[in-house]
């Protein structure tokens, strides 16, 4: 079923809130792709080590490995194209794309070694998605592969992941605190003395030492924002894409549910292309009451049946909750076929589990 | 993982026990009152939503002008949360978001409270941000701290950051589910606190676990094809899933108090069903 909605599709975005089996659906995805013949890319975010371990991604190369499709032998998979996969390490990507944008060594060094640049590329919230697009957009350009599937990284927010490219060279640029840098720039010959009253309060409250270190930061950059900007089109360009595809992956509960349906409007307002839901997780049961009776003569057991009746009535509800969750995603995304995992028994992180995520997506 | 749920059955546990409590909840999602059927949703002020339990939706940029307020005299501060070069200003420098979030949670804590007319509180549940976000919000004082080395900014940054890292005053609640990645990025985030806050973990709450109803005798005769049966056989395998996954965080911790909370069969967690996982907290907290 998902096979016709990736037909011709360049990149595959996964996306959705944490918790969901966004990783997991991920990999699936990119192995079936390539089972039927293509080169694909798969570029995760922190997946589980077991997952990892089974598709051989010890290394964190931040460049994609060849899965070995030995890996896939005796599980049912014949793998006629390539699985490629990486595990996507933010702060050396980020470094790498300083390192291209930079004119030359000396201001690529000046960059790395700034103490703001090593503190923002690392620990701030939101470098995770800048470096995840970034990647996507290097591996897209260099036009290695036939398709690249990713798996965004956990946001509760869906827009930190769409607004990431914008917000991040909004400060990078820095233009309103250049402004503020420059008390005798256009700004204070625009503005008047108000900016020299907001400079100095800005002093006041901040310290000024951030403001001159951030000053140098902004001198540092300086050849490097026609970079940015330039990648920033790139990127909104590839997001738009008619090859580019997202996927909003969700579970049946209420949280993840209401995200899904906030980021695919999200991706309306946007003018991005929708590829569909998958819904993860659900459960795999009917909501009819049991028969007790019958129960007791099918296993010769009256109170083993009573047991069983009981937890039937519970994952019923489970399952009423999940169907009326189903209702609701299918009347607002205007998908009206989802793609539906159901809740396995077990976890899934090794190469089995990804096979019964597979038949489901592609049965 | 049911974060949020957790979060106010802790602060119930606490308002129960007489404490002036706050369930302080910083990405705006209002899961929590949602949780406790109080109304109006989309609030950023300190309500009571229980007895003794109060709620706070934390939004930065509210706090940006409470702190400016609060610093300066009142026409600068007119004049600064209206300039919106400041506004770019907040809303462009990374983390800036998580530093006035976390600063309005200490604010929160204090017992001469800034907000003028507020009354102190005796303690403050925040709920925080799934994990890698996490910990970055709770970093956020001491990476401004370090940045501005001097000014308003460094010497309350350090204020915070000792309040955050003291174990006598901050304790860390991991919640987790008991499945394959949960359990990885739990034992990530107990390396990633004791590295980068010197904190280690108060006690996991495991939520969500599934206990088998059959003996292994009993899941050993369901036979048959039914859907219950199936359901049944089902629920007895997922259940074997679940106390695996909880003993390999169990030995991870090694020590470390861990609590378990079960699965609700309910369609969403309401007052009811919070009252009950309060009251198994209640035990051990």
């Amino acid at each position: 079923m998902i096979a016709q909605r990736l037909e011709g599709k360049r990149v595959v975005i996964c996306a959705g809130s944490g918790g969901v089996g966004k990783t997991t659906t991920s990999a699936a995805l990119a192995m079936g792709l390539a089972a039927q013949g293509r080169k694909v890319a798969v570029v995760t975010i922190d997946p589980a080590k077991r997952l990892a371990d089974s598709l051989g991604l010890e290394d964190l190369g931040n460049e994609p490995r060849l899965v070995d499709p030995e890996r896939f032998a005796g599980h049912g998979i014949e793998m006629q194209g390539e699985l490629w996969a990486m595990m996507l390490d933010a702060k050396r990507t980020f470094d790498e794309l300083i390192g291209r944008l930079a004119p030359d060594e000396g201001s690529r060094d000046e960059v790395l070694a700034n103490r703001i640049y090593q503190e923002l590329s690392s620990a701030v919230a939101g470098s995770q998605e800048f470096t995840a697009i970034a990647k996507l957009y290097e591996l897209d350009r260099e036009g290695g592969f036939d398709a690249i599937v990713l798996d965004t990284p956990p946001s509760r927010n869906a827009l930190d992941f769409l607004d990431a490219p914008d917000r991040l060279t909004g400060f990078f640029e820095g233009r309103a605190l250049r402004v503020l840098l420059a008390p005798t720039g256009l700004a204070a010959r625009v503005v008047g003395r108000g900016t020299g009253v907001v400079f100095s309060v800005l002093k006041r409250v901040t310290g000024v030492d951030l403001l001159q270190d951030l000053s140098v930061f902004f001198r540092s950059l300086g050849g490097l924002i026609d970079g940015f900007k330039e990648r920033t089109k790139g990127v909104k360009k590839l997001l738009a894409d008619p090859a580019t595809t997202f996927l909003v992956i969700t579970s049946p509960e209420r949280e993840p549910v209401e995200e899904a349906i906030f980021f695919r409007n999200k991706l309306r307002e946007a003018g991005m292309p929708f590829g569909g839901l998958i819904v993860n997780r659900v459960q795999p049961f009917g909501t009819e009451p049991a028969d007790e009776g019958a129960l007791a003569r099918e296993l010769g057991d009256t109170k083993l049946a009573a047991k069983v009746v009981k937890t039937w009535d519970e994952a019923r509800v489970l399952a009423g909750r999940d169907q009326a969750s189903l209702k609701r995603l299918k009347a607002e995304t205007g998908d009206s076929k989802p793609v539906l995992i159901p809740l396995l028994e077990g976890d899934v992180h090794d190469v089995d589990g990804l096979v019964a995520v597979h038949a489901h997506l592609f049965g | 993982m049911g974060k949020s749920t957790v979060a106010a059955a802790v602060g119930l546990v606490a308002a129960r026990r007489g404490l002036r409590t706050i369930v302080a909840e910083v990405a705006a999602r209002d899961d929590v009152t949602r949780a406790l059927e109080a109304q109006e949703p989309g609030r950023y002020d300190e309500r009571e939503i229980a007895p003794g339990l109060h709620h706070i939706s934390i939004d930065p940029e509210g706090a940006l002008e409470e702190y400016l307020r609060d610093q300066l005299p009142a026409p600068l501060a007119e004049m600064l949360a209206q300039s919106r070069m400041f506004t770019v200003f907040a809303a462009a420098t990374p983390g800036m978001r998580e530093l006035l979030s976390i600063g309005k949670v200490w604010e929160l804590a204090q017992a001469a409270r800034r907000t003028p007319g507020a009354e102190p509180y005796d303690l403050v549940v925040l709920d925080a941000p799934a994990t890698g976000h996490g910990v970055a919000i709770l970093e956020a004082p001491r990476t401004f701290a370090g940045a501005a080395r001097v000014g308003s900014v460094a010497r309350q940054g350090h204020t915070i950051h000792a309040m955050l890292a003291d174990p006598a005053r901050t304790g860390v609640i991991a919640v987790a589910s008991p499945e394959e990645m949960p359990v990885n990025e739990t034992l990530a985030l107990r390396g990633a606190l004791r590295d980068r806050m010197g904190l280690d973990f108060a006690r996991v709450v495991v939520n969500g676990i599934e206990h088998s109803r059959f003996s292994a005798a009993e899941a050993g005769a369901l036979h048959g094809d039914s859907e219950p049966v199936r359901a049944a056989r089902w629920h007895h395998a997922r259940a074997g899933a679940h106390h695996n996954q909880l003993n390999r965080l169990r030995r991870g911790l090694n020590g470390v108090p861990c609590t378990t909370l079960p699965r609700l069969h309910v369609a969403e967690v309401d007052a009811g069903g919070l009252d009950e996982l309060a009251g198994r907290l209640e035990r051990v907290l």
